[in-house]
């Protein structure tokens, strides 16, 4: 305040007002204790799994002279130039990019189409249509390739798959690696991309169509000189962002790679992590791969999202007059029939009917079908199969018990925060601490989820500062916490738009009337935001609930949810109760988007 | 019923000076109007007396009673000021009903079921709007909602009531009628008010003073009349006035005794009780002369006195005529009362008052001769 005028004479009275104004004013009180929170669950948490990395640990001391919490550079060095960096370091990081890289050159461009054909075209059955192309964003994507195993599995993994089963031979390459995690990865963010382009499509007016239009530019130049310049950005932002996600993505990777060793930065980390020893390369990997993956974000943010974003609404509202496709309706409606067909019905119909074999890759004759992997008995299981149905497995009700109760807490949890960090945020627009908070929260977002439970890992593996910071690690609350800080970064901006369109004067008319800040939260805040909070709070739900990259990491057998029983069923080569237990998972995300839906919450401004 | 001091106020927003050190009296039931163009800081004053913003240097009594003072960081809580603030917007709060609104403020202070309820529909009553007491905001017109508003502000009887341009939501027609309500109220009521606004008509037409802003400072306080027939500077001069005034370039010189002054009308003389006091420079300078578009008259035959114009357009409005004329190679405007029409290029002669000129120093922007 110094800077502003002239510098007050100090006095005890001037001092003990000021204190008084600062500790006596619950907003700033608020505003105090968000920010150290957030320092502690984001950025120290970093710091940490840096500080780990050039930490000596136990384990390396044989290899390495020294004590155990030396400083060392022996795992970077061990990652970035020994015999190993090759096997280490490079060979992943080629495979997560020629990954990411395929994926994003199929899913875009796919994605982009899909969107232009919903927007701007005359297509029939368009509302049908565009709800179908965007349901396999709502499964999982490690379902999908449960889905692709389903049909591709062959003998290396015992179990064959439907086409194995029919006495095709599949080839490992088609089966499992760089392929198969392209295409299920495909599967999955086309519908990324068909969101965000559909967004900027419908923002530009047609009237700009129809003036290039009249002058007398044909369909195809209107396309090439208006549209696609206009929506340039949001599908260079949406190429910058599946490839971030793609290369940070573990669950398919994990499921097609790792059974021909065909690894990724994620699951060649989460190998040294949960693997044997060596931890300290783990976490530089992980390191290397937020590096990376916040790297494109933050480059498309430079790049895209202030030179770029043009501002195509026109004042009148949106027009569209959709442009008539003429010849090529039919073949392109052929196209996205088939599309459909390939992509949702003939997984999910493999997928369901697999959960019902009693061999994979028998056929679907009766002799074949049962509900043995439903509600079978023990006893009665055939060959080398272990476990009773799922829904006499205890282990089975077990992880629906953690995954409701993980959904349940960690989804209010991180709604409440979310609506609570708007609040800041938007009530801080403009002053430091907001542009703070704006920018803590949105650090989740950088990091995979796989390399955010890494840092966790790190952080509360065991006691740091003295046990002011307990050990977490196999504990549900660890589990709840990362799942509701990845999450802030959705939950915020849910809650800063929701905590704009209430006005600040609405407070400030209460403040006149003499309201105190607790009272203008209770009165004022809370049944204003109540809408928007419950939305927001539906679409974190189903985030967490189909969540497996994000906890992998931090499981135990005590914590362990659907996803990651599913996984390790698929892995441990029990395919059809895997399947079964994924099932059992989209049902229950697709109740809770009807729920949402319900309640008016967008499933598009969901990310995950 | 209080009377408000404002004591070398200063407030910065960042790097950016507001209020540069602002002193203004309120007495005790004035209407008072900060007029001034939007971000000249009138809202900020009103906001730093209502205590949602502190200013970083200065103090404000509230009827001799301390409510801000910088130099030991004391500032009052805006609801123990006794104030009510009726935003620009309304804000209302629109998951509760009327009768909820109004009731708010008087439930915090923990007044009695039967005493809330009395001087809810009181307010009401007095906003004419008890029947709709039940009704959400989003049911009510924009009218409706601004009496909701003022209800709510003048539910707890506050001693002063801040407006912050009320009626700039509202269609032409409801402004008017709603000038009338807020001048009836005032007068009822007793209480004093600020009231902010960047529409002169509505200061001119309501306000017991007027104080003038220009870029954070105070430019001229001023009963309404006073501030209209001579306002303090050119800026001032410019923003009074619909249609605006006409500026007519000229020199003038000082003379024993007083001024003499020319322009493209003439050559006029002033006694030395017309002028301001400001200082007047030595020899010949240039001048500004003022001049109110109603107090040039026009008539169709040349006379002893008058001076000859050419009418350059004439836009007759049905109550009143605009007519833009040509007179010495100067642009001016003439108002006239009534419907009439005049041809493009036709000669007309202006009957003028010069008594009533306002005359600036064309270098300082400032008044040196009155209007009277």
């Amino acid at each position: 305040m110094s800077r502003q005028g002239t510098r007050k004479p100090l006095s005890l009275k001037r001092l003990k007002n000021q204190f008084f104004n600062l500790v006596g004013n619950p907003f700033n009180m608020v505003v105090f204790i968000s920010l150290v929170a957030l320092v502690a669950l984001i950025v120290l948490p970093l710091l940490q799994m840096l500080k780990e990395t050039v930490t000596l640990s136990r384990s390396e001391l044989r290899r390495v002279d020294g004590q155990v919490g030396d400083f060392t550079l022996y795992y970077w060095k061990y990652l970035l130039s020994s015999q190993m960096t090759g096997a280490v370091l490079w060979q992943p990081l080629s495979h997560s990019l020629v990954t990411g890289f395929f994926t994003a050159l199929i899913s875009v461009p796919l994605g982009s189409i899909l969107a232009w054909m919903m927007v701007r075209s005359d297509l029939p059955h368009k509302k049908a249509i565009s709800m179908l192309v965007i349901i396999p964003y709502m499964i999982p994507s490690w379902t999908k390739a449960l889905s692709w195993l389903a049909i591709f599995r062959n003998q290396r993994s015992g179990a064959l798959g439907l086409l194995a089963g029919m006495g095709v031979a599949v080839p490992d390459f088609v089966a499992y690696g760089p392929i198969a995690i392209v295409l299920v990865m495909t599967l999955h963010y086309y519908a990324f991309s068909y969101i965000m382009v559909s967004g900027s499509l419908r923002s530009v007016n047609s009237e700009l169509e129809e003036m290039a239009e009249i002058q007398g530019a044909n369909k195809r130049q209107i396309l090439k000189s208006i549209t696609l310049p206009l929506v340039l950005p949001a599908v260079l932002s949406a190429t910058i962002m599946t490839l971030s996600k793609s290369i940070g993505s573990y669950g398919v990777a994990a499921n097609l790679g790792n059974r021909i060793g065909y690894f990724t930065l994620a699951t060649k980390m989460k190998e040294f992590i949960n693997g044997t020893g060596n931890t300290g390369v783990g976490y530089a990997m992980s390191l290397l791969l937020i590096l990376l993956a916040s790297g494109t974000i933050i480059a498309n943010q430079r790049m895209v999202g202030t030179r770029k974003s043009y501002e195509t609404m026109g004042g009148k509202g949106t027009r569209h007059s959709p442009i008539p496709l003429g010849k090529a309706k039919t073949p392109l409606m052929g196209f996205i029939v088939l599309f459909l067909f390939v992509a949702m019905v003939i997984p999910m119909f493999v997928l369901v009917m697999e959960s019902f074999q009693v061999t994979t890759g028998g056929g679907y004759g009766l002799n074949n079908l049962t509900l043995y992997n439903y509600i079978g008995v023990r006893d009665f299981a055939n060959q080398n199969i272990h476990y009773p149905g799922i829904f006499r497995n205890p282990e089975f009700s077990k992880a629906l018990w953690n995954t409701v109760k993980l959904t349940v807490v960690a989804s209010i949890l991180t709604a409440f925060s979310g609506q609570f960090l708007g609040y800041i945020s938007s009530r801080g627009r403009g002053r430091w601490f907001g542009k703070v908070t704006e920018q803590l929260v949105f650090v989740p977002y950088l990091m995979p989820g796989v390399a955010f439970s890494a840092i966790y890992f790190a952080m509360f593996s065991q006691p740091h500062l003295g046990g002011l910071i307990p050990s977490l690690y196999g504990t549900f609350a660890l589990i709840v916490l990362v799942s509701v800080v990845k999450h802030f970064p959705f939950a915020s901006r849910a809650g800063t738009a929701n905590m704009l369109q209430i006005g600040v004067e609405l407070e400030e008319a209460a403040d006149l009337a003499g309201a105190s800040f607790w009272r203008r939260m209770r009165s004022i805040i809370i049944p204003l935001a109540k809408q928007g909070f419950i939305s927001g709070f539906m679409l974190v739900f189903i985030s967490i609930a189909k969540e497996l990259d994000l906890i992998v990491i931090l499981m135990t057998p005590n914590n362990r949810t659907l996803s990651y029983l599913a996984f390790t069923y698929s892995k441990d080569g029990m395919a059809q109760m895997a399947d079964a237990i994924s099932i059992c998972v989209l049902l229950f995300i697709l109740v809770c988007y009807r729920i949402a839906n319900h309640f008016g919450a967008d499933i598009g401004k969901s990310w995950g | 019923m209080s009377r408000i001091e404002l004591i070398h106020i200063d407030k910065y927003f960042g790097d950016n000076h507001v209020l540069k050190d602002l002193n203004l009296t309120i007495e005790d039931g004035d209407f008072m109007t900060l007029l001034g163009p939007s971000g000249c800081g009138k809202t900020t004053t009103l906001r730093v007396i209502s205590g949602l913003e502190k200013p970083q240097n200065g103090r404000l009594l509230i009827d001799g009673h301390e409510v801000i003072n910088a130099d030991t960081a004391y500032f009052e809580e805006p609801g123990k000021r006794g104030l009510n603030l009726v935003f620009q917007s309304y804000a209302l709060w629109p998951h509760m009903t009327v009768y909820d609104n109004v009731a708010f403020g008087l439930k915090i202070r923990k007044l009695h079921h039967a005493e809330v309820e009395e001087q809810v529909m009181k307010s009401l009553t007095l906003m004419r709007i008890q029947e709709l007491s039940k009704r959400y905001p989003n049911e009510l017109s924009g009218g409706q909602q601004q009496r909701v508003a003022i209800a709510r502000a003048i539910a707890s009887n506050p001693k002063l009531l801040l407006l912050d341009e009320p009626l700039s939501n509202l269609d032409a027609k409801l402004r008017i009628d709603m000038r009338a309500e807020l001048k009836r109220l005032h007068r009822d009521m007793g209480t004093t008010i600020i009231y902010v606004t960047h529409d002169q008509v509505e200061a001119l037409t309501m306000s017991t003073r007027i104080a003038l802003f220009k870029a954070g400072v105070l430019s001229q306080v001023d009963t309404p009349m006073a501030l209209y027939m001579n306002p303090i500077d050119l800026t001032a001069a410019d923003f009074i006035g619909n249609p605006r005034i006409n500026f007519l370039h000229g020199t003038a010189h000082a003379e024993s005794a007083g001024l003499s002054a020319t322009c493209g009308l003439g050559t006029f003389a002033y006694k030395k009780s017309h002028l301001t006091g400001e200082e007047i420079p030595k020899g010949e300078f240039s001048c500004v002369f003022g001049i109110r578009p109603e107090q040039v008259l026009i008539e169709t035959q040349p006379e002893e006195g008058l001076v000859e114009a050419d009418v350059y357009a004439s836009q007759p409005a049905g109550s009143e005529t605009l007519v833009t004329l040509i007179a010495g190679k100067q642009e001016l405007l003439s108002k006239q009362l009534g419907l009439i029409d005049y041809e493009m290029n036709q000669k007309v002669y202006l009957r003028l008052n010069p008594d009533k000129f306002n005359i600036y120093n064309k270098e300082t922007g400032n008044l040196i001769k009155y209007a009277v």
